[in-house]
């Protein structure tokens, strides 16, 4: 059953007859994809707890609240302000405040010939056709609402395109900017990532919060990789720890790519990551690699859906999470193996630490195999920061708090070792160094440790 | 002068009593083995001067250079100069060796007021110790005993101990499972940390070990306490009548 109050859709039906009205003369494949997704969405309303694949996370908070519609805020963003949010050697940096693209704050300078970096706007202005081939053929809007209501509303994001046979060194950094306002903002941002055959390149996705305002990123990123590319995303969501995110990674690679998707997840007060890829042509490998590190209240939901659709491809998943106080973190890792999917080869392994008696971890495979030659294994272990661990380094004249900490940085090493580029693995590193719980203040030792915690690897 | 006393020594774990009343002395530059029988308590004896928490200490006391051992945490207790090689190390993924070597170095020097080490004067530093325990450099950024075998665990216990270079170093039962290349190893590394300012505790199992660390005195551990203390000579008698003689003698003695 769906969440229902005439006040909360009244929201979002008065949003879409205003998109309406004020897109009239945009393409009509775009128009109608959004009027359909709507429909979709209006009739199915949000899910519940009673729907398996949202089981253990309640969205009541964004079904209840009122969101208005995130407005330009590019005047509250100073460049310096967002200094310590570029990667070290990044080919450019797109910045989008409350989703609108800013060229000041931007840094699109060298892109190779043939790249595209620009919002989303600008591309279904310039290259409506790609789009019109690519955007929403990833998702599945019947499935999931977040989906349906993120197409109604597609008009803001970054549309990145890389074209065959390029090489790019440094990752395409796309930063999101959320500035709330005094009452709850959304805003809907969607994402499409295009890289040709035998192209090699990675995407950062970075989202924050400027301010103390209450904002709902409503995210859908559809990334399509060609034969034999190698692609790498990265999520970073250390958005405010009142900030609500929805955001949803759908894949599908050609034959001989070679995906990843890494996830970082540490702000946010009610957070779901759906990782999607579809392993579409013979010979795919995906890694899905992941780290939550939660503690007040915050609720992180990994949903991964991994589907094998063609012989001979592997997929492999790695998730930990930290959780602390009373902090609730959910993982569900689903596989379909398709029939014609032989010799699939998918692992999936979910390691949690919890650091307090109230934090909680529900953690659940899935696995659905119509084919009859594949190997699939899944694991999941639940622990506290081993004792024996702990006296070990205590015995090496390491102090408790100390010793903790670079337990937990060691755990939350093992899943930022699995990123292969090494500015984005250093840039991450600071970001968990900042999130990570924080036991004691009086220690002194800890910030030490912390300071030079890019020789712990 | 003395470095450690222990005296009349009780410890319980869950409510059951491992230590009895155990008696020792250890003076400066001394080398002592304890000796025992499995479950006699000579691990326990190890981890409580480590300063493992979960030992009730029910009764005695312990000085470490005239200060109270049993009021420090494990830390303190590091700092202080005592150092204990684990009978079974513990794998830390996700630290390298190299990185949990200088954090454990310059958290003891920063306790003793010397100044820390950073990485380029401390690498080298640790490269000659590893050298010594014929450890590969490979080792220095592999994460903590993860996946090494049983004799490079050993092999890196006494890499710490030489880093860290000990007042009181404690072996606990460092020798059990080594082949006697592997003990060799180990025994050069230790008897190159001899010296006039450092004193030793081999706890173990087999008189093997002290044909390649050869101690001052030895003491045998039965049920909870110290019975008999000798010389080297004693590992001997011991190897060749078993650790029944002993309690034999305990028995007559007491009767």
């Amino acid at each position: 059953m769906a969440i229902r109050t005439a006040e909360q859709l009244h929201d979002y039906l008065s949003a879409f007859d205003e998109l309406r009205a004020r897109t009239q003369d945009q393409p009509r494949w775009l128009r109608e994809r959004r009027e359909q997704a709507f429909a979709e969405f209006f009739e199915k309303g949000f899910p519940t707890t009673k729907d398996e694949d949202w089981r253990f996370t309640n969205i009541s908070l964004i079904a209840k609240t009122h969101f208005r519609t995130a407005g330009e805020a590019r005047k509250e963003v100073s460049p310096e302000r967002l200094a310590e949010y570029r990667v070290p050697g990044a080919a450019c940096q797109l910045v989008l405040v409350n989703g609108v693209f800013s060229a000041e704050l931007s840094d699109l300078g060298n892109l190779p010939a043939g790249v595209e970096v620009t919002s989303l706007s600008q591309a279904i202005t310039a290259q409506g056709e790609a789009l019109a081939r690519h955007l929403g053929t990833c998702v599945n809007i019947h499935r999931d609402a977040f989906s349906a209501l993120n197409t109604a509303f597609i008009e803001k994001g970054a549309y990145v395109y890389v074209p065959r046979r390029t090489v790019l060194a440094g990752p395409i950094c796309l930063l999101f900017v959320s500035v709330p306002g005094d009452s709850p903002e959304i805003t809907q941002l969607r994402n499409l990532i295009l890289a040709e055959e035998q192209t090699e390149a990675s995407v950062v996705e970075d989202y924050v919060t400027l301010g103390s305002g209450v904002g709902f990123s409503n995210v859908v990123t559809e990334l399509v990789a060609g034969e034999n590319a190698t692609i790498s995303h990265y999520l970073i969501e250390r958005e405010s720890k009142s900030a609500i995110n929805v955001s949803t990674l759908a894949m599908r690679q050609a034959r001989n790519a070679n995906l990843s998707s890494h996830s970082v997840l540490l702000g946010g007060r009610l957070v779901r990551n759906n990782v999607h890829p579809v392993l579409a042509g013979d010979g795919g490998e995906c890694l899905i690699n992941g780290l939550f590190i939660g503690s007040g209240t915050q609720h992180m939901d990994n949903y991964m859906l991994v589907e094998h659709a063609s012989p001979h491809s592997s997929s492999r998943q790695f998730y930990n999470g930290i959780l602390d106080d009373h902090s609730h973190g959910v993982f569900h890792g689903r596989i379909i193996v398709h029939r014609d999917a032989q010799k699939t080869d998918a692992k999936q392994t979910n390691r949690n630490l919890l650091l307090s008696d109230h934090a909680q971890v529900d953690t659940k495979p899935q696995l659905e195999i119509y084919a009859d030659d594949v190997k699939c294994t899944h694991g999941a272990t639940i622990g506290q920061v081993e004792e024996n661990a702990l006296f070990y380094l205590r015995s090496r004249g390491i102090d408790e708090d100390s010793a903790r900490r670079l337990l937990l940085l060691a755990f939350a090493n093992e899943c930022l070792e699995r990123m292969k580029n090494q500015p984005i693995r250093d840039y991450l590193k600071n970001a968990v160094q900042h999130w990570l719980p924080v036991r004691s203040s009086h220690n002194t030792m800890a910030n030490e440790l912390a300071r030079t915690w890019e020789e712990v690897g | 002068m003395t470095l450690l006393e222990i005296r009349n020594l009780h410890a319980n774990v869950n409510g059951h009593e491992i230590l009895k009343g155990v008696d020792l002395a250890i003076k400066v530059g001394e080398v002592h083995s304890i000796m025992g029988p499995n479950g006699s308590g000579k691990s326990t004896l190890a981890q409580v001067l480590a300063r493992r928490e979960t030992y009730e200490i029910t009764d005695g006391e312990v000085l470490l250079n005239g200060k109270n051992l049993l009021e420090m945490k494990p830390e303190e207790a590091a700092s202080e100069g005592v150092f204990m090689a684990f009978q079974y190390p513990v794998e830390i993924p996700g630290i390298s060796n190299a990185y949990f070597l200088r954090a454990a170095l310059n958290a003891t020097r920063k306790y003793r007021g010397q100044e820390e080490l950073d990485a380029i004067d401390f690498l080298p530093f640790l490269k000659e110790k590893m050298r010594l325990l014929d450890m590969d450099e490979r080792f220095l950024n592999r994460a903590v005993n993860e996946g090494f075998s049983g004799g490079e665990k050993k092999r890196n216990e006494i890499v710490q101990m030489a880093v860290l270079e000990p007042r009181l170093a404690i072996l606990d039962e460092t020798d059990s499972g080594l082949d006697i290349d592997a003990l060799r190893v180990v025994a050069r590394g230790v008897n190159t940390m001899r010296s006039q300012e450092r004193s030793i505790l081999l706890i173990t199992h087999y008189q093997r070990l002290l044909n390649y660390i050869v101690p001052d005195y030895v003491h045998v551990l039965v049920d909870g306490r110290i019975v008999k203390s000798g010389g080297p000579e004693l590992a001997l008698a011991l190897e060749e009548k078993g650790y029944s003689w002993t309690e034999a003698e305990t028995i007559r003695a007491a009767g």
